[in-house]
């Protein structure tokens, strides 16, 4: 417990510290969602339909954004070897980090999700519900990334390869978390179904992700 | 307590580096490795931390705590120094003390061991090499493991910190540890046995 909590506070600090990426994320994900309306035109009706996915798309490629480097440092630095050399299993070393990295990451594009949705004519109403859907999808989308993240470390390349890795796996939490925003803003279908779903892709994913995720460092390390 | 290794293979992509190695290492013994460029000095301290896997041959650990998995019971010093820049002193042996476990030092006498004492609340970007070397051996002090893995420990280190890390070597041996180390010169340990390496 003293080994989580010491990699927890490490990496948070690690994140909020100058050459962290924590406010990287909600950067890029105002930029990518501002632009959206000079592409769009203001149509605010259209822009109102089609909200809750630029939200969902913007989340996802930000969440992605400060993830290819989450176990690159480390593995540069040797901070990896003694990982390894812990007590603690590295499965839950590398569970620690992706919530690590979730809470500096995820967490701020879930408060300023609301805020962008205003500028996208999003109703009010159902901003609390949006932000809900992104508050459950994204930390899937941490742990999915996360594998692609070790594998990038494994093969010794960065940056693209995650993308390229990680976006396909995360489509069904994407067409599910959109469901459930969508489902919440108008109303037209039932707002439980694609919401447990997405719920199941995220607990699944918290257990799934450590899991490859270790398999890919300890394989790829030696 | 006494570290075994019978007949020791090891392959680095796809080609062989040593085989047929074997040793046996008891309490208060140090050994120092070595042998030519590529003979698999790294290697041999890496398979023994764990971190790469025997070809061949097993490695065992007799008496000490048996449910503990030998590289739980090493501390690995490699060429890297794994301290974040970001970080300051103490923050960084903090977290690898609290990561371990089991600490038997206090931070500011671990430092003090090393002679960093005054430099606690500097980010460790500023250190020089030698000092980010000096932190990280802080972190074998700070930590009780039997067995200590060091890869050419006193590189950037001036004389008086290559004197100051015999003296923390000498009262490891002294207090039942082992050290296996890879070097090319004298590190300070007179009566360590010595097993060089024959690249294959």
């Amino acid at each position: 417990m003293i080994a989580f909590n010491a990699l927890l506070v490490r990496d948070m600090r690690l994140a909020i510290r100058v050459g962290g990426g924590a406010l990287m994320g909600a950067l890029f994900f105002l930029i990518v969602v501002t632009m959206m309306p000079f592409a769009i035109g203001p149509d605010l009706a259209l822009l109102a339909r089609i909200g809750p996915a630029i939200l969902w798309l913007g989340a996802l490629l930000a969440s992605l954004l400060a993830l290819d480097r989450l176990f690159a440092t480390d593995h540069e630095d040797g901070s990896l070897d003694l990982l390894m050399m812990g007590a603690l299993p590295l499965e839950l070393s590398v569970a620690t980090k992706a919530i690590a990295h979730w809470l500096t990451t995820g967490l701020p594009l879930v408060v300023i999700a609301p805020l962008l949705g205003l500028m996208l004519n999003v109703e009010l109403h159902a901003m609390g519900w949006l932000a809900l859907t992104l508050l459950v999808g994204t930390p899937a989308l941490t742990f999915i990334g996360l594998v692609g993240a070790a594998l990038a470390v494994a093969l010794r390349r960065g940056g693209l390869l995650l993308a390229v890795l990680v976006l396909p796996l995360t489509v069904p939490v994407l067409i599910f978390g959109v469901a459930a925003a969508n489902a919440a803003l108008f109303g037209a279908t039932p707002f439980g179904p694609p919401f447990t779903i997405l719920c199941a892709l995220t607990l699944a994913s918290l257990v799934l992700g450590p899991i490859a995720a270790a398999a890919a460092l300890r394989h790829g390390l030696e | 307590m006494r570290l075994n290794a019978e007949e020791l293979a090891c392959n680095r992509g796809g080609r062989e580096v040593f085989r047929g190695l074997s040793f046996a290492l008891s309490s208060g013994e140090a050994m120092v490795i070595s042998g030519r460029n590529g003979a698999g000095k790294s290697s041999l301290l890496r398979m023994i931390a764990g971190l790469v896997r025997c070809a061949a041959g097993q490695l065992t650990l007799d008496g000490g705590e048996r449910d503990t998995p030998l590289a739980e019971q090493c501390h690995y010093l490699g060429h890297q120094d794994a301290m974040k820049p970001s970080l300051t002193v103490s923050e960084n042996l903090q977290f690898w003390t609290e990561f371990f476990g089991a600490r038997t030092h206090t931070i500011e006498s671990a430092l003090q061991a090393v002679g960093l004492a005054a430099l606690t609340d500097l980010p460790a970007a500023y250190l020089s090499a030698g000092q980010r070397r000096r932190l990280s051996i802080a972190r074998l002090v700070s930590v009780q493991r039997p067995i200590w893995l060091l890869d050419e420990p006193t590189s950037a280190l001036d004389s008086p910190s290559q004197k100051r890390l015999a003296e923390l070597m000498q009262g490891h041996l002294a207090g039942g540890g082992m050290i296996v180390a890879a070097a090319h010169g004298p590190i300070g340990l007179e009566r360590a046995r010595e097993l060089k390496l024959d690249p294959a």
